[in-house]
C-alpha cells in the first residue's frame, strides 16, 4: 500500500471550520513541523496520535492559536485565527490544556463558572444564562453534586471532569483536548473518553484530542490523524487507517491489528518480544532539514 | 464558599462572595476608624468625635489647623501609600504565582532606593528630586527585571529568581553609594530608606492621588483577566485572555503605583508582601483579591504608623521600622509554612 491509499481525503461536501494550511511550527529556532496541513472534519471526534515528540501536541497548540506558525496559517471559519479577536476565538474554540492550575481554595462551581469568561463583559458579569449553562455543564460531566466541594480535594478523575465542565461552559462548537487522559488510571481514562464520546454524540460538538494510547484512539475516534516527525502520515476513519503496516511506520512497532472484541474497532497487539527480536525493525526517522 | 449574584436593570450583573464583600466593607471601616484615631493622637490630642466634626468643617481654628494642615495629609498619604503597596503586591504575587514575588522582595524597593540615593548623594538634590529619582529607579528596575525574566512570556519562578538577584545587586549599589556619601547626605539617605510618614503634607499627597485615580481602576478592571491567568497561561489563552498584554498592563501599573508610593514615603517594607496574604486569609477567596489587598495595605500602614508614633512612649519611630519588624516575623512564618507545603 502506498501513501496515497493510506491518506484518504476528506469526503466530498464535508466542511471544515478548523484547518491548518501548510504551517511551519517551531519553538524559537527548533523546527517541529514543516509545511504541515490538516483539516478537522466538522462534527468529528478527531484524535491525533503519534510517538513522543512527533509534534502532535505542537499541532494542537497551533490549532488552538497558542503557538503562532512561523509560516502558513491556521484558519477558523475562513479567517486567520491569529488575527481574530481573542474573545471571539474563545467563543468558537475551546481548549483543555494539558496542565492547568486550580487556584487554592476554589470550589467546583466557581471553577466551572470561569468558563463563561469569554461571554462576559465588565458590566454583564453573571447573567441568568451563565448560571444555567454552568449548571448544564456540570450535569453533563456528572459533577453537579460536587458544586460546593473544593477542587483540591477531588480525585484526579473527578478533577479532569471539572476541567472538562469548565471547557463545556465556554459553549464552543469546537473543543480541543491536549492529552486529557494523562495521569489518570485506566478506569478514569475510559471514563473521560466515554464522556468525550458522549459530548460528541449528544451535543454535536467537534472534538479534537491528542491521545497517547493508540487503542483508545482507535476505539473512540471517528477521524484519526497519525503524525510522525512533524508530518501527517495517515488520516481517516480508524478502521481504514489503523493497520499493522501503519503502526510500524508511525511507531516503529511490529504488531498485529485485530478486531476489538468489544467494539469491532481496530485493536493493536504488539508482537511478542522474541518475534520482534527476530526481525530488526527499520523505521528511520525522517530528517527535517533547516 | 457560596457565591451570590447581584443583577440590576440594564443588564448589569456581578457575582460575589459574601465573605469577601463583608471583608472589604470591614477593612474600609477599620481604615476610617484608625485614620480618625491617628488624626486625634499626638502632642495635641483631639477626641475622635471632634476629629470627625473638624473634618466636616465644625472644628475650632486650632483643631482645624492641626487636622487639616498637619495630620490629615499625613494620614491620607499613609492610606494611599498602603493601598498602592497592597494592590501592587497583589498583582505581582498573582502574576508570579508566588507569595514571595512581591515588589519589595524582587527589587523594586531597592531600585527606587538606588534612584533616590543617586539624586541625594551625587547631586545633593531636593526631596522632590529624590522622589523623582525613586520613581525612575523603580521603573528602570521593573523594565530590566521584566526583560531578563522574559522567555516566551514571563513566568513565576523566573520573575522571583531574577528579582531576588536584582535586589541583591541593587543592595550592593546602595551600600556603595552610602560609603561614597558625606555624612549629611548619608544621614538623609538613611532616613529616606527607612521609610517614614513624618512631615508628609499635601504636596506629597496630590501626585499619589493622581496616579492612584488613574491606575487603581485600570488594575481593578483587569482583575477578572488576572483571575483567569492564575489557572495557567494555557487555560487563560483558551478563555480568550490576552495573556501577555494583560500581564504587561498589570505589571506596569503595579510598578508605577509602588514607585509613586515609594517616592512619597520611602521604601516601606513588607506591606506589599503581607497585605495580599492577609487579605486572602480574611476573604478566603481564591483569585488576586485586589480591592481587599489595597484596603488591607492601607489599614496595615495606618496601624503601623499608630504603633510607631504612640506605642513607644516618647520615642517616635519611623513607620518603616515597625512594618519591618512586623513583616519580618510574618516573612519567617510564611517561609516556614511554604516550606512545609513543599512549595519552596
Amino acid at each position: 500500500m502506498n501513501e496515497k491509499n493510506l491518506r484518504s481525503t476528506p469526503m466530498d461536501g464535508q466542511t471544515q471550520r478548523l484547518s491548518a494550511e501548510s504551517v511551519t511550527l517551531a519553538y524559537d529556532q527548533r523546527i517541529i513541523a514543516r509545511d504541515l496541513s490538516v483539516a478537522i472534519p466538522d462534527n468529528s471526534f478527531t484524535v491525533i496520535v503519534g510517538p513522543n515528540a512527533c509534534g502532535k501536541s505542537t499541532l494542537l497548540r497551533a490549532l488552538s492559536r497558542m503557538l503562532k506558525p512561523s509560516q502558513g496559517r491556521v484558519l477558523l471559519d475562513g479567517q486567520t485565527i491569529h488575527t481574530m479577536p481573542a474573545k471571539k476565538v474563545a467563543k468558537t474554540l475551546g481548549l483543555l490544556p494539558q496542565s492547568s492550575i486550580a487556584p487554592d481554595g476554589i470550589t467546583v462551581a466557581d471553577l466551572v463558572a470561569r468558563g463563561r469568561y469569554p461571554h462576559q463583559g465588565l458590566l454583564r458579569q453573571w447573567s441568568p444564562e451563565d448560571e444555567r449553562i454552568v449548571q448544564e455543564s456540570m450535569a453533563a460531566t456528572g459533577v453537579a453534586e460536587l458544586g460546593e466541594r473544593y477542587v483540591d480535594e477531588l480525585s484526579g478523575g473527578q478533577r479532569q471532569r471539572v476541567w472538562i465542565a469548565m471547557a463545556l461552559a465556554q459553549q464552543t462548537p469546537l473543543l480541543l483536548l491536549d492529552e486529557p487522559t494523562t495521569f489518570l488510571d485506566i478506569q478514569h481514562q475510559i471514563d473521560v473518553l466515554d464522556l468525550c464520546a458522549e459530548l460528541h454524540e449528544t451535543q454535536g460538538r467537534t472534538l479534537v484530542a491528542v491521545l497517547h494510547d493508540l487503542n483508545h484512539a482507535a476505539r473512540y475516534a471517528t477521524h484519526l490523524i497519525a503524525v510522525r516527525g512533524g508530518e501527517v502520515v495517515a488520516e481517516g476513519p480508524p478502521a481504514e487507517v489503523v493497520t499493522a503496516e501503519l503502526v510500524e511506520r508511525v511507531f516503529g512497532l511490529r504488531c498485529q491489528v485485530i478486531d476489538d472484541p468489544e467494539t469491532g474497532t481496530p485493536l493493536v497487539v504488539p508482537a511478542g518480544r522474541k518475534a520482534r527480536a527476530r526481525e530488526t525493525v527499520a523505521a528511520p526517522e525522517p530528517v527535517l532539514q533547516k | 464558599m457560596t457565591t451570590k449574584s447581584l443583577r440590576t436593570g440594564g443588564g448589569f450583573s456581578v457575582r460575589y462572595e459574601p465573605r469577601a464583600a463583608i471583608s472589604v466593607l470591614a477593612l474600609i471601616v477599620l481604615t476610617l476608624a484608625v485614620g480618625v484615631v491617628l488624626i486625634g493622637s499626638g502632642d495635641f490630642p483631639i477626641a475622635p468625635a471632634d476629629v470627625v466634626a473638624t473634618l466636616l468643617g465644625d472644628g475650632t481654628a486650632v483643631q482645624e489647623f492641626a487636622v487639616m494642615d498637619l495630620r490629615l495629609p499625613r494620614v491620607l498619604v499613609a492610606v494611599f501609600v498602603g493601598a498602592a503597596l497592597g494592590i501592587g503586591g497583589a498583582v505581582f504575587q498573582s502574576v508570579s504565582r508566588n507569595p514571595l514575588g512581591s515588589p519589595d522582595v524582587i527589587g523594586f524597593g531597592q531600585g527606587a532606593s538606588v534612584g533616590a540615593l543617586l539624586v541625594i548623594v551625587l547631586f545633593q538634590g531636593s526631596s522632590t528630586a529624590a522622589a523623582g529619582g525613586a520613581i525612575v529607579g523603580a521603573l528602570v528596575t521593573g523594565t530590566a527585571i521584566y526583560l531578563l525574566a522574559w522567555k516566551r512570556g514571563v513566568h513565576g519562578y523566573r520573575l522571583v529568581l531574577v528579582g531576588i538577584g536584582a535586589a541583591a545587586m541593587l543592595t550592593a549599589v546602595i551600600h556603595y553609594l552610602l560609603t561614597k556619601a558625606n555624612l549629611v547626605d548619608a544621614t538623609r539617605a538613611t532616613v529616606w530608606m527607612t521609610g517614614s510618614l513624618d512631615g508628609r503634607d499635601w504636596d506629597h499627597f496630590w501626585p499619589l492621588l493622581a496616579v492612584s485615580c488613574l491606575l487603581v481602576p485600570l488594575v481593578l478592571g483587569h482583575g477578572r483577566a488576572l483571575r483567569m491567568l492564575e489557572m495557567g497561561d494555557d487555560a487563560a489563552y483558551a478563555l480568550g485572555v490576552k495573556v501577555e498584554r494583560t500581564r504587561v498592563v498589570l505589571m506596569g501599573s503595579a510598578v508605577l503605583l509602588v514607585a509613586v508610593a515609594t517616592a512619597a514615603a520611602g521604601p516601606i517594607v513588607f506591606v506589599s508582601l503581607s497585605a495580599p496574604q492577609l487579605a486572602r486569609r480574611l476573604t478566603r477567596s481564591p483569585g488576586p483579591n485586589l480591592a481587599a489587598s489595597a484596603l488591607m495595605g492601607s489599614a496595615l500602614l495606618l496601624v503601623a504608623d499608630w504603633l510607631a508614633t504612640n506605642a513607644f512612649g516618647d520615642r517616635q519611630l519611623p513607620v518603616g521600622v515597625v512594618t519591618g519588624v512586623l513583616g519580618g516575623c510574618y516573612l519567617l512564618w510564611l517561609l516556614v509554612t511554604e516550606r512545609k507545603a513543599g512549595r519552596i
